[in-house]
């Protein structure tokens, strides 16, 4: 018995230990990432086409999502408005909870399944297939000429990809509340484009997206860089880039909200 | 006129945390050569290619490659020093989003500023001199293993180097590509004047080629000589090897507790195998 309370508060600390080592691991690859981005500046035609896998890609599923969820949002928000007769608000609700928090979170949620998750899978396999250490030997640097370029162009889709997502969503709440139930097409606009400021909620929405895609291209890949070279190691590696980007989004859009929105009526 | 010898090796020790690899090795390499390191799986073959391309670092002693000692190296350095290697991996290594023909090219493109018209011929050059020129345009999968290799061999030869690293160049290919891959390392080897090193168990194919071989075991150099004198070794390490026997002094089992201790049998027990 004592044994194995022993034994389970070294696993505890094991994990522990193995956790913050992983954490310090990802902090210097981070760096290093940082550090070696010149190349991909200098010959952006390495940034644009990762900017084609990664963003042009996505737009289908942000696109759709975008949609479905303004949709969505319109249906709901007329439903409860409508009973305190102030359906004409649902416009300034559907853009509002879109450019504030569900386009910048959901778009993160979307962009770390489909883009995080192919960097990740893609990193690795080459790994796997010793193309990393092929491109070393050839005395090219994997990080400058493979990691970097697909972390800069995760960085500059992310925003891009948040704000596609809010403008979707937004013409999926018009064309669910004013072309379908029929509510007044000038109220939806007008009261939008007085309740929506540019400052405190399209920019704050911007800076989330923006700090939504270091999270998540920097997690994708280092996770791929690090993976162990077996077909497990990848797959592995692939989950715990989806499964950790998710809650890194979820913190990071709590803690940033709560320093944006913070006495803000 | 360079010196004869390429690359020198003295006393290099390596090991994984307190695991000996490589202990006390010797050895001494020279221009135009090709020369087989065989061994056992295991045994520190591939250790050794790492150690001579600078990947690894040695726990002792020194890689010395063209008068130049690797591990001392900084970064800069080692990396202008690779541009003088190439390595041909297990499986070719290809990169799987670049075509036969960009492949060839990315050492062309990333190191030097070459109009892209001279690239086009020297690409074309590279893939004519492995039989490959036809088969520019294709991707890395839709080619067979013997074609990515020497693809691969292709791209390694892309900046002329002094050195080329075969790791394993032989394995899991028909008996026409084994000869092809086998005699493309003889004739680059000649008519580049460049040094050619296979890591290989492939004893038969290698012996048909190399000019001098060292066999590794535990992490020493077992034996060493000319393949006729490897041959007609009668050391019974050399003999096991060459002649593909089960046992001898590299053991069927691996160590372990007495088989009686395995199975909790009283000593005076003896398991019938």
């Amino acid at each position: 018995m004592f044994n194995r309370i022993v034994s389970g508060i070294r696993s505890i600390g094991h994990r522990v230990i193995e956790s913050i080592w992983r954490l310090g691991l990802a902090s210097r690859f981070f760096m290093l990432v940082l550090l070696k981005s010149g190349t991909s500046f200098r010959r952006f035609g390495l940034v644009i086409r990762e900017l084609y896998y990664s963003g042009v890609l996505s737009l289908i599923i942000i696109v759709v999502s975008g949609l479905f969820v303004g949709m969505v949002l319109g249906l709901q928000g007329y439903e409860t408005l409508q009973k305190y007769g102030s359906e004409s608000a649902v416009g300034t609700l559907v853009a509002l909870s879109l450019v504030r928090e569900l386009g910048p979170v959901v778009a993160a949620l979307l962009f770390a399944s489909r883009a995080g998750s192919a960097i990740t899978a893609e990193i690795g396999l080459m790994k796997a297939t010793e193309q990393l250490e092929a491109m070393a030997l050839m005395a090219v640097d994997p990080i400058a000429r493979i990691v970097a370029p697909r972390f800069w162009a995760g960085v500059i889709s992310m925003p891009l990809l948040a704000a596609i997502f809010s403008v979707m969503g937004i013409y999926g709440g018009h064309l669910v509340t004013v072309i379908f139930i029929g509510v007044d097409e000038g109220s939806y606009w007008s009261q939008m484009q007085s309740a929506v400021d540019f400052r405190f909620d399209i920019l704050n929405g911007f800076i989330k997206s923006c700090f939504f895609g270091v999270a998540v291209t920097a997690i994708a890949v280092f996770e791929g860089y690090n993976a162990p070279p077996t077909a497990e190691g990848v797959s592995g590696a692939t989950t715990r880039t989806v499964v950790t980007s998710s809650l890194v989004i979820l913190g990071l859009d709590f803690v940033l909200t709560a320093f944006m929105f913070r006495g803000v009526s | 006129m360079p010196p004869k010898t390429l690359i020198e090796i003295n006393d290099l020790n390596f090991s994984y945390g307190t695991r000996a690899i490589l202990k006390g090795i010797n050895m001494s390499m020279s221009r135009g050569q090709v020369i087989a390191i065989m061994g056992g799986s295991g045994s520190g073959k591939t250790t050794l290619l790492r150690l001579i391309s600078g990947t690894l670092r040695p726990t002792s002693g020194h890689v010395r490659f063209a008068g130049e000692v690797v591990h001392e190296l900084d970064r800069d350095a080692l990396f202008s020093l690779r541009r003088k290697m190439g390595m041909l991996f297990q499986f070719g290594a290809l990169f799987t989003d670049l075509s036969v023909f960009d492949n060839v090219a990315f050492q062309m493109r990333e190191h030097t500023s070459l109009p892209e018209s001279m690239i086009r011929d020297l690409v074309l050059m590279k893939l004519h001199a492995v039989g490959l020129r036809g088969a520019q345009h294709l991707m890395p999968a839709e080619l067979s293993g013997g074609m990515a290799r020497r693809v691969a061999l292709a791209r390694s030869i892309a900046l002329d180097p002094m050195l080329i690293m075969y790791d394993e160049p032989f394995t899991g290919l028909d008996p026409i590509s084994l000869t092809v891959i086998g005699n493309l390392i003889r004739r680059l080897t000649d008519v580049l004047g460049m040094t050619s090193i296979v890591v290989t168990h492939d004893v038969q194919e290698s012996l048909k080629i190399v000019d001098y071989v060292y066999f590794i075991a535990d992490g020493v150099i077992a034996a060493e000589g000319t393949p006729q004198q490897v041959r007609d070794s009668i050391a019974p390490f050399v003999h096991q090897f060459v002649h593909g026997e089960e046992d001898g002094p590299v053991p069927f089992h691996y160590p372990a507790p007495t088989y009686q201790q395995d199975l909790d049998l009283d000593p005076k027990e003896m398991p019938v195998v």
